[in-house]
């Protein structure tokens, strides 16, 4: 297997109701990972991008062959990759695996979401989907419904008061909204407050507004290449040295296990052991925080804290930048926002970019930051992780 | 490989109050809601068997949001319920305010009935969801 790297980056802004389609959002994120490559679309061998509902928020299905056609990667072999909210993840992890074989030596990836275009009702219910269809929807289940009854649970089994553990919750928010002011592809660029949060319109019990991501539209797309194309294209590549992807079953299915997801265990455990790294390495980590309470669980799967005490870090600050791993210093998907079929793209756009040493204007800069850490869930069932290292 | 326990007859029996599950004759294992292999050992060598519907409540939320097409059901309970025989089942949890339950609400023991879920432009038809209520 080759080495692989990613050469360039394009992220548009986050944001309700965009006024672009989604395919000029990811045309956009696109030509900019592109052309940051010093490349032109004929250089581009094939597209793996993810999009999850545009089918339902525009009538859209098969974006990514009208990517390729709209960007001039005419009659490139383009894949559009389903996984719920981790599905740009998987196009990177696919990528690198098409690369790293030494069947392709450039590849687009990226990923767009146009979801606030079909308003919440409609949101929720697509939302829904991604738990299963036949045995759980029925009951009336919705996205922050299963990570509220991961809350109720992880309360009960790590024996942390309810009440105790929403305000370590609300921190979880805080600082993400703090380090989302500093982003300017932020959804939101305002800061909340501990009591704001514990004021929030009750969504799903325990969870409140500000406890959850809001419905986002939005693109980022990366260009992969092989080592020796990239080195010929950056002085800065950024290799993908650690890959991993697991899936689970319904959320009942899961039982015993939660609220631990298993699946991610699986999942970064593949990517620690490829990259021959442990979590002590990782610099900076951008981890999939749908919901607070999704962030400490995330945090513990992924090795940065003991099972019920990932609290801790976020109350210590050692989640900040100067902490022991900074996490989510791009606001995460609850500050930045999460355009579903984007979110991984975006979420590895900021450890490249981490990883460059290019966020020091922004003020949000991870100092000689050189291995990062993506985490992406896709509803109860997809995880993928990836360790890009700086060299 | 024929499916042995389909979504269809689990429902038709639910609708009778009548809980359906598959007993592994491998390792013992109730998997339930049905799949094609056992939930532990992947076995295939599976028994339809009824469950007695009762359980505990291992964790809830009340929803104050609903999809598209059901707002008039908002707030509601769900629970994931732990059933005697070890597998873990959602449903919705009745006869209680759902915008005053608490913590208090888990290991409390329920018992199972049901409510057809008409379904939607998207669902394929209908559903049919486990009700709980208090055993205790
Ligand atoms: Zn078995």
């Amino acid at each position: 297997m080759r080495r692989v790297a990613i050469v360039g980056t394009g992220h548009t802004k986050f944001m309700f109701n965009s006024p672009k389609s989604g395919v000029e959002l990811l045309a956009e994120a696109s030509m900019d990972a592109i052309n940051g490559s010093g490349l032109k679309p004929k250089d581009i061998q094939a597209i793996y991008c993810g999009n999850v509902l545009g089918d339902f928020s525009e009538g859209q299905g098969m974006i990514q062959s009208y990517l390729a056609d709209d960007i001039g990667c005419f009659n490139v072999p383009a894949s559009r990759f389903e996984g719920a909210c981790a599905s740009a993840t998987m196009a990177i992890r696919d990528a690198y695996t098409w690369v790293a074989s030494g069947f392709y030596d450039i590849v687009l990836v990226g990923g767009t979401e146009k979801a606030t275009a079909m308003g919440t009702p409609l949101a929720t219910r697509t939302f829904a989907m991604f738990s299963d269809g036949r045995y759980e929807y029925p009951s009336g289940i919705t996205f922050p419904a299963v990570f509220a009854m991961l809350a109720h649970l992880y309360s009960k089994r790590y024996n942390i008061p309810l009440e105790k553990l929403k305000e370590t919750l609300a921190l979880v928010s805080v600082q993400s909204h703090e380090y989302g002011v500093k982003n300017p592809n932020a959804q939101f660029q305002k800061e909340i407050t501990t009591e704001q949060v514990l004021r929030g319109f009750m969504v799903s019990s325990p969870l409140q507004l500000l406890d959850c991501c809001p419905f986002s539209d939005g693109a980022a797309a990366l260009v992969v290449a092989s080592e020796d194309v990239a080195k010929k294209l950056t002085d800065k590549p950024i290799y993908i040295t650690g890959v991993g992807q697991a899936s689970s079953g319904k959320l009942s299915a899961q039982y015993k296990y939660l609220p631990r997801l298993r699946a991610r265990e699986v999942s970064v455990k593949q990517a620690y052991d490829m990259s021959g790294l442990k979590p002590e390495d990782i610099d900076v980590c951008e981890l999939h925080d749908c919901f607070s309470i999704a962030s400490l669980i995330a945090a513990e799967s992924l090795g940065f804290a003991e099972f019920g005490k990932a609290g801790e870090l976020w109350e210590k600050g050692e989640t900040r930048i100067g902490g022991k791993i900074p996490i989510n210093v791009s606001g995460g998907l609850k500050s930045k926002g999460h355009p579903i079929g984007a979110t991984g793209a975006s979420q590895a756009y900021e450890i490249v970019r981490q990883l460059r040493g290019e966020l020091v204007d922004q003020g949000r800069q991870v100092e000689g930051a050189k291995v990062g850490l993506v985490d992406t869930l896709g509803g109860d069932g997809v995880i993928v992780s990836l360790i890009l290292s700086a060299d | 490989m024929e499916y042995k326990l389909t979504y269809q007859t689990y429902n038709e029996a639910l609708k009778k109050d009548k809980l359906l599950g598959l007993k592994c004759n491998n390792c013992g294992t109730i998997t339930c809601p049905p799949k094609m292999t056992c939930q532990e050992c992947t076995g295939t060598d599976l028994e339809v068997v009824e469950l007695s519907g009762k359980g505990e409540i291992a964790t809830f939320t009340t929803s104050f949001v609903a999809s598209l097409g059901r707002e008039g059901e908002a707030p509601y309970t769900i629970v994931l319920v732990e059933l005697e025989e070890g597998a873990w089942l959602m449903g919705n949890l009745i006869d209680i305010d759902p915008s005053k339950v608490g913590m208090e609400l888990i290991g409390r023991k329920v018992k199972l009935g049901h409510k057809v879920y008409p379904g939607d432009l998207y669902s394929a038809g209908e559903g049919v969801r486990p009700l709980f209520s208090f055993a205790d």
